[in-house]
């Protein structure tokens, strides 16, 4: 009697040495390693999540698969890079481009393919789009259940495709959904996750390196997994710069077959709520009012610069806590973070918990009258004055520049 | 400086100090602003068991006595002291009742008190009875089971807030001081209403209110006490809550204090912060110095009350006159010392200069409270001279 | 219903200065508090039990002083608090803290529903939730901003997702992580504060916990800090004077660039 491993199944994930009762497992370099306390019990085959272990009648089995026995590198079997390719409603969130071009790039160096990765019902058109966006393969998940996004189905069926086509490098969108989805397949997986990276590269290794903002953005750290694979992450929207698209390019769909589905969640019902101007998160222009300006009816100003612009509604804590405007608008740490091109904070006095929302916007506006406020330590452009005088000039400035 | 509280009281100062800071300071300019009662925040002090501080735990309190509710005042007087007076009154309100108030009277209005269900409210002023508590004209007839009031009350903190009203009325027109007697009239009452809310320099979060008795019919049972200890009841009542307006008038000095101080440290002129010249060194030494003291003072008088000596009036007198004219001209000092931002509304000291000025008037005016301490004093000395 | 709250203990954010010279946060002399985010976390739960009754327990994973977080959550209300401490729990990224929270939880047996904070306001993952349920297959649903119902096998919740909400039904045994909508948290109350002071909070190791030391600490994190530093530094902003037109004008000049 013997164990034994499929060596290309194999993820090298450890769960297997965790799971021994026996201290029996030691993981190499190559896949499990089973010593002489091993009692051949099968936890370990219960555990595994690619069903890479089995168990062979005596040495030499002639069932067993030849490939297990050619010598590999565990880590070398994951690769390629991957990309969740989250849509709602047949249209790629912004993110997915963003992703795109990180992953193409961080690809090319590792000289990789770019996967995606695509759930939904009836959304097969979105795999050209991501080939045109940069993808090599499409993995494609179609089932009337997966329509919309779900944790429970989601997570399973990506487990599912992960753990069977093993990419080195997983990226998924900070959004809502990435930062619910991400951990729960990371979990599953038992491997690393980073949260909300800013920035990555590549050790002499080929290890993932992934920066992100700590302690409010006042720090940044750079994380690896050097012993884990897939080595996932969750990425700020907004921060990459989307990959260019290039039509008529191609790439390979790959159609997956899906895991049995272990439902736990029931859609009631799906609500878009339409906040006052555009999406905060998206929006390239964000005009955010604080305290300073002194009155809720100043508000409206706000709202008046950010029409006149283009550009979405923020608010700082203390107004939202007010009652002055919806949570929905509220940027900072226990509001949203937003990374627009251009930010004019009003009346805002720049507590670092504001700040840490915001201060990742390309150009800073900061207008505000207490020239000591905090905010301006961060403005590219600072204007000391009255609220409620400089907008009324800057969209007078504004009309007269369209009209001209 | 150390006043040894204890464990439990420590707890009760952070806990009053806590939600001054967290609640009540963020909207204590806007509740200035718009004289609005803070329902919200007497229902945080409620849940926080604030109001059972001074409720013996037989009637759902937590055993305290004035001390206790003194350390809650002075709290959140460093915040807002509207907020802190419309908590204060109902102590006022209250206070009748535990001193005079039967096994049945108490066991039915005091838990709702201690979990702050219930406002209470203390009814004694009146137009033309004011210092002179003599001269209240609102009756209290027996008719039948009942008593008939009538009258109007005028200047009542929590008045048309507050559930319990304990109200002093002439029953005997004859005996003068002696012929007054104090009930418990429930809001809802026949008869029972408010007149307009008054508009005021400070303490503008709390309600101020006339309250009017017309043909109010209330059973014979909700008398406190016997016919003709109205008087004495008044002034029972008073020994008790007095330090507390010491200590709203401690916690309002040390709010201005703290501000005046941070400010003259951050305040640059002539190239330096304001708080290295001597001229405000001074100042700022002589107000903490007062403030100091009117807390010693008061911390004192609060103790002795609740230690169940007799005579406590003149210590009372003393720590309510001490304390609130230390607030007056530390206010006062704060505002000078913000200078032009002192006196705009922007930054609270002039809230806490205006807030001040009602403790040098209420229960009692300090020319009150001297005549007590003065006439105390004689006393005394007649009594040794014999 | 056994409902558990995660708690964390965090240098409070709202303390955080910046160091004018190095740019660095200063970590000197801040206070330890309750995560923000698991106020609402704690307020939720105390609420259903007040609704449903049942039992809430709050736990948290940390040094012993982090003790005091949990005598905050039983001083609001919770019935009792259990510390996961061992000095191999030390630097735990969070796969290994959501597998000894899950041991945790395991050892409990009979929990119904685990509510946390949206994320922790030092770490800012929001990764421990959803890695708890999966190591429980429990289900999980983030960004709760309203629970509509419970019952004995299903909650039925608000989640706030990009673009407004959803309302899920979700299976139990569930975790939800709950955004700071959901309600106002309330402040301890003196009776609560007392009982605190004298409540027992039971210390679990890793040997009462079972757990494998494989997992748990820095051997069982798969992350790893390589290196931190500073942010590029802010260059001083550009000042635009002038009366607030030619404020105006100033600025629209600049911007047209964009």
């Amino acid at each position: 009697m013997d164990m034994r491993v499929r060596a290309d199944d194999c993820t090298i994930c450890g769960i297997c040495v965790a799971e021994c009762l026996f201290d029996a497992i030691k993981m190499g370099d190559e896949g499990p390693k089973f010593n002489e306390s091993c009692t051949f019990c099968g936890a370990c085959i219960e555990a595994c999540p690619t069903g890479a272990i089995y168990q062979a009648e005596e040495r030499g089995d002639a069932a067993e698969p030849a490939a297990s026995t050619a010598p590999h590198d565990g880590k070398a079997r994951h690769q390629g890079v991957w990309v969740f390719a989250e849509q709602h409603n047949g249209k790629l969130a912004g993110v997915v481009m963003e992703l795109l071009g990180e992953g193409r790039r961080l690809a090319d160096r590792l000289g990789q393919p770019l996967g995606c990765v695509l759930l939904g019902d009836g959304v097969e058109q979105l795999s050209h789009e991501l080939m045109e966006y940069g993808a090599d393969q499409v993995y494609l998940a179609m089932d009337p259940q997966l329509e919309s996004y779900r944790d429970d189905l989601y997570a399973q069926v990506i487990e599912h495709i992960v753990s069977k086509y093993r990419p080195t490098i997983f990226l998924l969108g900070g959004t809502a959904n990435g930062r619910s989805l991400a951990p729960r397949v990371a979990t599953r997986l038992r491997t690393g996750l980073t949260a909300d990276c800013t920035g990555f590269d590549l050790d002499e290794e080929g290890n993932l390196l992934q920066t992100r903002p700590a302690f409010g953005g006042n720090l940044m750290a750079t994380i690896r997994c050097p012993n884990h694979r897939p080595q996932m992450a969750t990425v700020r929207p907004k921060v990459f710069e989307a990959a260019a698209r290039q039509p008529d390019r191609r790439g390979e769909e790959i159609v997956v077959d899906l895991p049995s589905l272990n439902p736990w969640v029931r859609i009631i019902e799906i609500v878009e709520e339409s906040a006052i101007g555009p999406n905060l998160a998206e929006a390239d222009i964000v005009v955010a009012g604080g305290r300073g300006l002194g009155s809720p009816d100043k508000l409206r100003l706000v709202e008046d610069l950010a029409k006149a612009l283009g550009g979405a509604v923020g608010a700082s804590r203390a107004v939202v806590d007010a009652g002055w405007i919806g949570y929905p608008h509220q940027v900072g740490q226990t509001g949203r973070t937003v990374a627009p091109k251009l930010y004019i904070a009003c009346g805002i006095s720049g507590a670092i918990q504001h700040l840490v929302g915001m201060q990742s916007a390309d150009v800073i506006v900061a207008i505000n009258k207490d020239p000591d406020a905090p905010i301006f330590s961060v403005a590219t452009y600072c204007i000391i004055g009255e609220v409620e005088e400089v907008i009324p000039a800057l969209i007078q400035e504004i009309k007269n520049r369209n009209r001209a | 400086m150390d006043y040894f509280l204890t464990e439990e009281q420590q707890m009760i100062k952070e806990l009053a100090a806590r939600i001054a800071d967290e609640r009540i300071r963020p909207v204590a300019a806007e509740l200035d602003e718009r004289e609005e009662f803070p329902w919200e925040l007497m229902k945080v002090l409620g849940e926080s068991d604030l109001f059972a501080v001074w409720v013996p735990e037989e009637y759902g309190g937590l055993g305290g006595g004035v001390f206790e509710q003194a350390l809650v005042v002075e709290e959140l007087s460093r915040a807002c002291s509207g907020v802190a007076v419309s908590y204060a009154a109902s102590g006022l309100g209250s206070f009748p009742i535990l001193l005079f108030g039967s096994e049945e009277q108490k066991a039915r209005y005091m838990p709702d008190i201690a979990s702050g269900k219930r406002l209470a409210a203390f009814a004694l002023t009146e137009a033309n009875a004011g210092s002179d508590v003599s001269s209240i004209a609102t009756t209290a007839i027996e008719d039948g089971d009942e008593y008939v009031l009538n009258g109007t009350k005028q200047w009542i903190t929590n008045g048309g807030e507050a559930d319990i009203y304990t109200v002093i009325a002439v029953t005997d027109k004859s005996k003068g001081a002696r012929g007054a007697s104090a009930f418990i009239v429930e809001k809802g009452t026949p008869g029972l209403s408010f007149g307009k809310k008054e508009k005021k320099l400070g303490i503008r979060a709390s309600s101020t209110r006339e309250v009017i008795f017309e043909d109010c019919r209330i059973p014979k049972e909700n008398l406190l006490g016997r016919e003709g200890m109205g008087f004495i009841i008044a002034m029972k009542t008073f020994d008790k809550t007095r330090p507390g307006i010491g200590a709203q008038a401690v916690g309002i000095a040390q709010g201005a204090l703290d501000e005046a101080v941070q400010y003259a440290r951050q305040r640059v002129q002539f190239d330096q912060p304001i708080s290295s010249f001597q001229g405000i060194q001074f100042m700022l030494a002589d107000m903490a110095t007062q403030v100091e003291a009117a807390r010693a003072l008061v911390y004192s008088v609060a103790r002795l009350v609740d230690s169940g000596a007799r005579d406590v009036s003149r210590a009372a007198a003393m720590a309510k006159l001490f304390a609130s004219d230390v607030a007056m001209q530390v206010t006062v000092d704060a505002v000078q010392i913000l200078g032009g931002y002192g006196y705009m509304r922007e930054y609270p000291v002039e809230k806490m200069m205006r807030d001040a000025k009602i403790t040098q008037i209420y229960e009692g005016t300090n020319q009150i409270q001297r005549s007590i301490i003065a006439l105390d004093l004689i006393k005394e000395a007649a009594r040794k001279g014999k | 219903m056994h409902i558990v709250v995660c708690v964390k203990q965090v240098p409070d954010p709202s303390q955080a200065r910046i160091d004018r010279d190095t740019g660095l946060v200063i970590r000197e002399g801040v206070d330890k508090i309750t995560n923000p985010f698991d106020l609402y976390a704690l307020e939720e739960a105390i609420r259903l039990k007040e609704s449903f009754g049942g039992q809430v327990t709050a736990i948290s994973m940390g040094p012993p002083a982090a003790k005091e977080v949990l005598k905050d959550a039983i001083a609001m209300g919770v019935d009792s608090g259990i510390l996961l401490s061992d000095r191999q729990f030390a630097g735990a990224d969070t796969l290994a803290t959501s597998y000894t929270l899950a041991q945790a939880i395991r050892k409990l047996g009979d929990v119904a529903l685990i509510i946390c904070g949206k994320q922790a306001a030092d770490g800012d993952t929001a990764q421990v939730g959803p890695g708890l349920a999966a190591n429980l297959d429990f289900s999980h649903v983030t960004q709760v901003r309203k629970i509509r119902q419970l019952n004995s096998t299903e909650t039925v919740v608000e989640r706030l997702t990009d673009t407004g909400y959803e309302v899920l039904g979700l299976r139990l045994p569930a975790v939800i992580t709950v955004v700071k909508e959901i309600n106002e948290p309330r402040l301890p109350g003196l009776r609560g504060m007392m009982r605190a002071k004298k409540a027992e909070i039971p210390l679990w190791d890793s040997q009462v916990l079972d757990v494998d030391p494989k997992r748990v600490g820095l051997n069982g994190s798969p992350t790893q800090v390589w290196r931190t530093f500073e942010p590029a530094r802010h260059q001083k902003g550009e000042m635009l004077v002038g009366s607030p037109s030619e404020q105006a004008a100033l600025l629209l000049d600049r911007l047209r660039s964009l």
